[in-house]
């Protein structure tokens, strides 16, 4: 999950990371009131998880309250790249000499940590990366030892940071680290990390991105969840513990396991090539398991896609057989009575699939089809959600 | 020949006691595997039986090593507890552990992998194997399984399977039933995990019983381009690949923790390349690839 710049901030500020104050704002009222009670010069800075907000017109320094309303209130509502604003933050105005840059994250090819850091910060990291490599120094961390103090010297040793300055950025280094490893991040950044005409260190823009694997130790990070822009579609699959994605798409999908359901999309993509370009209309991975309830829930949540015309379920039954499943599905249908109103192509294969395929021919429920492979389930699904159109 | 697991793989389940684990060591004696206990340390001492079988729990890794010669472990235990499951089994040298546990934080993965790389013997040679997270486990059909991979799909045959996902290798298993395998391993779809495409690619090369391989890999990250240039370097069978994720957005995590397309990176597209640049044949379904795995498979 990545979080909102203010969310960034607020993180920062509980494990001692040095920030000016922000204050987050819905409405140009609050943003007055928070520009009074910061006082002095405040940046008015739209809420977005997206970057280039500066250059679509999202940051706006101000210098009294009531230009921050003003500010605010032409900032609130705005799209960028896509993106509505639906938050503000009022942010202490800085004094800024020098810029820099920092971020720890995840390196997946190497299994390890990787901390980049350079003196050259403000600009875009990836630029920086291309075209002065050099500029950006490149530091593994171990992931047994972490950023001590010697890994934190080496960093800011390496990223060619004056000798009176390397203390101060090495502390924030460490701070940051807390960050990283107590709220089980995959990526902090700060960029920038600035020195203040008063020559102190300052965490001015900051980006997190947690790992929802962790949330079970890490109670507070569902508040920090942006319920605003969640589909509600998602929201109710998530009520019910289903891995759904929304996609565009006309035919509906579920699957069991992540990537035979990604398949299913491909498939399905490829048979709507011949059926007017239909595409699939979600990601929906109802897991191993494949119960009557979960397969409700999970044709419920398809059901209330408006957009959807033909529902394509492709199960492979391994430890649950496909007989199972095959009961699971009829119960489903039960459940779901009236509301299963869109034509439904099942495929099951794999083990018990005769049985499989025998309950389901025996339900003769009116609006479910039969396929033998996946491209012929694809195909039907795809030609139903097209002559439905 | 098989790769990483055999007759003679004597297995421990971590996590004997638990629902998972109850219903999957039953499933893995049925297939054959000579599972020869497992350890909470809640339950030392007890036993818990299957039909025929029954097995001693013990309290620790170590001990129930010393006490039955196990060089297998298996993790059914819950995230939360993954980790210290996985760092005693590695501490206690075993030389295999399989993960199934879904829902391991990254952070946790990363560091047991640190500690099972430190841990290498006298030649070097990492001394602990780790497969998954969040995986099916390994299969070698008609002698072992330590994993969820349904055994009775198919035999023993001469295609050796790696992929990051369980049910597509369930599904390419079924539809080469026929042919039968040699190794399937389910490496995981997590961002971080411990044996990699390369790893059971460098396997199978060496393996003499497999005769052709199978890669399925999803988007997210670059393992599957790694490999491509792997097989190119080192790779003699032949390699028949496929990528799940071709219609995913960006932005948006597909199931797996690790299948989310991030910016240019990750994409289906740019691993299919890839793969096809090594001279491996990609297919765009899971139907085709079988195809092209047969079509190699009746030129050998």
């Amino acid at each position: 999950m990545d979080l909102f710049e203010y969310q960034a901030r607020d993180l920062f500020e509980a494990h001692g990371v040095p920030v000016l104050a922000g204050i987050v704002a819905q409405t140009p009222e609050e943003a007055k009131a928070a520009a009074e009670k910061i006082g002095g010069v405040v940046v008015v800075k739209a809420q977005v998880k997206v970057g280039g907000r500066g250059k679509a017109g999202g940051v706006k320094v101000a210098k009294t309250p009531d230009e921050a309303f003003e500010h605010a209130s032409a900032i609130l509502g705005m799209d960028i790249k896509g993106h509505t604003v639906h938050k503000v933050m009022i942010a202490q105005g800085a004094d800024i000499a020098e810029e820099y840059y920092f971020s720890v994250l995840l390196d997946r090819a190497n299994r390890n940590y990787l901390a980049m850091c350079s003196v050259e910060g403000g600009m875009e990291i990836e630029q920086l990366a291309v075209e002065r490599p050099e500029a950006l120094a490149r530091i593994a961390v171990d992931p047994a030892v972490g950023i001590d103090r010697a890994k934190a010297d080496e960093i800011v040793e390496a990223a060619g940071f004056a000798p009176e300055l390397r203390e101060d950025v090495a502390n924030a280094i460490l701070k940051l680290w807390d960050v990283f490893t107590k709220e089980d991040a995959t990526l902090v950044e700060v960029n920038p990390l600035v020195k203040t005409g008063a020559g102190e260190i300052l965490a001015l823009d900051g980006k997190v991105t947690l790992d929802e694997n962790a949330d079970f130790r890490q109670k507070g990070h569902a508040a920090l969840e942006d319920k605003d822009s969640t589909d509600p579609l998602e929201a109710k699959a998530k009520e019910n513990d289903l891995n759904y994605v929304k996609l565009d798409g006309e035919v509906g999908i579920i699957g069991n396991g992540a990537g035979l359901v990604m398949s299913t999309l491909d498939v399905v993509a490829y048979a709507g090539e011949a059926h007017g370009n239909v595409k699939p209309a979600n990601f929906l991975d109802i897991g191993g398991g494949a119960s009557a309830e979960i397969m409700a829930a999970g044709l419920d949540v398809i059901l209330n896609d408006a957009q959807v015309k033909s529902v394509f379920v492709n199960v492979f039954g391994g430890i649950t057989a496909c007989d199972a499943v095959a009961n699971g599905i009829v119960k489903a249908l039960e459940i779901l009575g009236d509301k299963e109103n869109k034509p439904l192509v099942v495929r099951l294969d794999g083990n018990n699939v005769e049985e499989g395929r025998r309950i389901l021919a025996e339900a003769n429920h009116p609006m479910v089809t039969l396929a033998d492979t996946m491209d012929e389930g694809a195909d039907k699904a795809a030609e139903l959600a097209y002559a439905a159109r | 020949m098989s790769i990483f697991l055999n007759k003679d793989s004597k297995v421990i389940v971590q996590g004997i006691t638990g629902g998972e684990g109850t219903k999957h060591t039953a499933l893995m004696l049925k297939a054959g595997t000579q599972v020869v206990g497992g350890v909470n340390a809640r339950k030392a001492g007890t036993t818990v039986t299957h039909g025929e079988t029954t097995l001693p729990v013990f309290g620790t890794v170590k001990e129930a090593i010393a006490e039955t010669g196990a060089d297998v472990s298996i993790v059914f235990v819950p995230p939360a507890f993954t980790k210290d499951a996985v760092v005693e089994a590695i501490d206690a040298g075993i030389g295999l552990v399989v993960i199934i546990t879904e829902g391991v934080p990254v952070q946790d993965s990363a560091e047991f992998w640190a500690l099972a790389q430190s841990r290498t013997d006298e030649n070097g040679k990492q001394i602990t194997r780790i497969i998954g997270p969040n995986c099916p486990g390994i299969i070698t059909p008609g002698e072992s399984l330590v994993g969820i991979t349904p055994a009775n799909i198919t035999g023993k045959g001469g295609v050796g399977l790696v992929s990051k996902s369980g049910t597509l290798t369930y599904q390419m298993m079924f539809e080469l039933r026929d042919l039968g395998f040699s190794t399937a391993i389910g490496i995981g779809g997590d961002p971080v995990i411990g044996t990699t495409h390369i790893d059971a690619l460098e396997a199978f090369e060496a393996d003499p019983e497999t005769k052709a391989i199978v890669m399925i890999g999803e988007i997210g990250g670059d393992a599957e381009e790694r490999a491509a240039e792997f097989i190119k370097a080192n790779v003699t069978k032949p390699v028949v690949g496929y990528v799940a994720g071709f219609t995913a957005p960006e932005g948006k995590t597909m199931g797996h923790a690790g299948a989310i397309v991030s910016g240019s990176a990750g994409t289906a597209q740019a691993k299919k390349e890839a793969l096809e640049a090594a001279g491996v044949k990609v297919g765009k379904t899971p139907s085709e690839t079988a195809r092209l795995l047969r079509e190699v498979y009746a030129g050998l």
